[in-house]
């Protein structure tokens, strides 16, 4: 009975804190698993407010998904997403890599000013810019047009991409290059040949981030683009898969589930290097 | 493995530059490295930006070929309707309210996160859904949830004995519970971020203090503010920064879920934007209700300028 006082207080730690992880992983995840569950479910099912919706009444069926493949434009959308995702991802890295490398290696003040400020562009929203921008991709006769996404998306992807890539290339010692070009390399061969390959890691964080940020966004899309053979996944199925006041809700839901859940995987394999750069510098 | 020290002494003086510092073919190489960046940024974020302070000043529609200088006309005009202020006192009220709670939970989560255990890989994955998920798609989600007929929220509370036989609220149909609906969308998307991001900061706190202050006999509620909290405190603030931002400046939520409605009563900003601007083509006026974002976000990024500063000194 002598050390029944602390193994109680470890046992109301432990189950506190099973309690708080139940009731925010059950808030948090709760909309997916509902997504999921509506997915599998006959109309008939669905709509029967007797049934206990929480239970299969008919048995699961892929009919929401087949009417999702077969009879809306959700492949094509998927297809416009990858196209207008790779071409930003590649736009993305042709432009923030040399410049990350160049503000980590610049001396001076103005060069980390210039750090600072890149990174502020990403606080910019498309909620301020997206009324001009409906202008000038109108005037350069991009609308409707998957290349106004291409041409506009880097705008976000390169500031946030640039400003996590900087910290990356801070942190590779400089003996590293100073050594590859004493061996004669010139300082851009010493970034090409020697930087660049140990630096995969933090470009292939650019690339996830990147194409995270062009798959969730909604609001160029939801402006630029009025045909819905053009629309990406995040506004097709918002826009399109509700018609009139019929919600398609079984095929909403497998919509939102494909798209999301992989994407979620992937960048759990690399969010603790997201959160050096959303930390701002706050964490040494 | 050849030592790089004595490789690279001798040389470097005979090139008339010392290491670290660069020369001045570098110099130029860097800043070629660094302009397509900087031109691009001008271009697309810079411009429009600029574009934007001039539609609000002028006649601006989508039809119209040349444009005229007409002041602050826009802005009166934006003043003196009923909905501009509904739609800033919504933006201000989501924004404070789910950033509070989003604070407040995402401190209690990641605490309750820090140490180990098993299945930590897929609560975090689970915890991490709803904001890598496209938040235009989860919002779906969350409309069927609000569903007017079928709410699995109003089913539960009435199985659990919550809700009376005959309560059974319309969620988005009725202003007050639209506003909460929406806040609670808020909180869900961004708890994640500040979650992982508190969370960082609390793994970074040295292990040394907590046993420093363990050996003090420090209880855990002492423990929690007097050492853990404050410490974790500046991470927090960037936390709730982004929060502000990503909140205060979304259009996706309330564009999904109401649409502004019932009646204009869950406007925003943005929201009032988008259908002033873009769905009824007077870009001018779009564009200056969409400036009354600036303040909060000037605000912030002044903040963060201080922090990455700091950072900067620190380092």
């Amino acid at each position: 009975m002598k050390n029944a006082a602390p193994r109680i207080r470890g046992l109301v730690k432990r189950s506190g804190r099973a309690a708080i992880l139940v009731f925010f992983v059950t808030f948090l995840a709760f909309p997916f698993y509902w997504m999921l569950i509506t997915t599998f479910k006959t109309t008939r099912d669905l709509y029967n407010t007797a049934y206990n919706p929480y239970l299969f009444h008919d048995p699961p069926t892929w009919h929401h998904l087949h009417v999702l493949f077969q009879d809306t434009q959700y492949v094509q959308w998927l297809a416009n997403t990858a196209f207008v995702g790779v071409l930003v991802v590649a736009i993305t890295l042709l432009l923030a890599v040399p410049a990350a490398y160049a503000l980590a290696r610049m001396t001076g003040s103005w060069a980390q000013n210039l750090g600072i400020a890149i990174f502020l562009t990403y606080l910019v929203p498309p909620t301020i810019l997206f009324i001009p921008f409906s202008r000038i991709i109108s005037d350069l006769g991009l609308q409707d047009s998957l290349w106004s996404l291409v041409l506009v998306y880097p705008s976000f992807t390169v500031p946030f991409c640039t400003w996590l890539l900087m910290g990356f290339f801070k942190a590779i010692p400089r003996d590293l290059e100073d050594a590859a070009m004493i061996d004669g390399l010139s300082r851009f061969g010493a970034f090409l040949k020697v930087v660049l390959p140990i630096s995969v890691a933090g470009m292939l964080t650019a690339v996830i981030f990147a194409f995270t940020l062009v798959l969730q966004e909604f609001v160029y899309g939801v402006t630029f683009i009025t045909s819905s053979a053009s629309y990406t996944v995040s506004v097709g199925v918002p826009t399109f898969l509700v018609r009139g006041d019929v919600y398609f809700w079984g095929s909403m839901m497998g919509a939102c589930l494909i798209v999301s859940v992989p994407i979620a995987i992937i960048y759990n394999l690399f969010v603790d290097r997201f959160v050096v750069g959303f930390t701002v510098g706050a964490i040494k | 493995m050849r030592s790089p020290v004595t490789v690279v002494q001798a040389p470097t003086r005979r090139f008339g530059f010392s290491l670290g510092r660069l020369a001045d073919s570098d110099r130029w190489l860097l800043r070629f490295m660094l302009a397509p960046t900087i031109v691009y940024i001008v271009l697309l974020v810079g411009f429009p930006f600029l574009l934007s302070l001039y539609y609000s000043l002028s006649d601006a529609t989508v039809a119209s070929q040349e444009l005229h200088f007409v002041g602050l006309e826009n802005f009166e005009r934006i003043i003196a309707s009923h909905t501009f202020w509904i739609a800033l006192k919504n933006t201000v009220i989501i924004t404070v309210i789910s950033q509070v709670l989003v604070i407040t939970f995402a401190n209690v989560l990641a605490i309750a996160l820090i140490s180990d255990f098993r299945g930590k890989w897929f609560v975090r994955f689970l915890i991490l859904l709803p904001w890598v998920a496209p938040i235009s798609l989860s919002s779906i989600g969350w409309l069927w949830i609000f569903d007017s007929i079928y709410s699995i929220i109003n089913w539960t509370a009435q199985a659990v004995g919550l809700f009376g036989p005959h309560y059974w609220p319309i969620w988005l149909g009725e202003p007050h519970l639209a506003m909460a609906s929406i806040i609670v969308v808020q909180v869900w998307r961004m708890l994640p971020l500040a979650t992982i991001i508190i969370l960082a900061g609390l793994s970074s706190i040295p292990k040394d203090i907590h046993d420093a202050a363990a050996a003090d006999g420090a209880g855990f509620w002492l423990h929690l503010f007097a050492i853990t909290l404050p410490l974790v405190a500046p991470v927090g603030v960037v936390a709730l920064l982004f929060g502000i931002v990503f909140t205060f400046t979304d259009l996706i939520v309330v564009f999904v879920l109401t649409r502004g409605g019932p009646y204009d009563t869950t406007q925003v900003l943005t929201s009032w934007a988008y259908f002033t601007g873009i769905q009824g083509g007077d870009l001018a006026g779009g564009a200056a209700i969409s400036l009354f974002l600036l303040p909060v976000l000037v605000a912030v990024s002044i903040i963060f300028l201080r922090f990455a500063r700091r950072a900067e000194v620190a380092g």
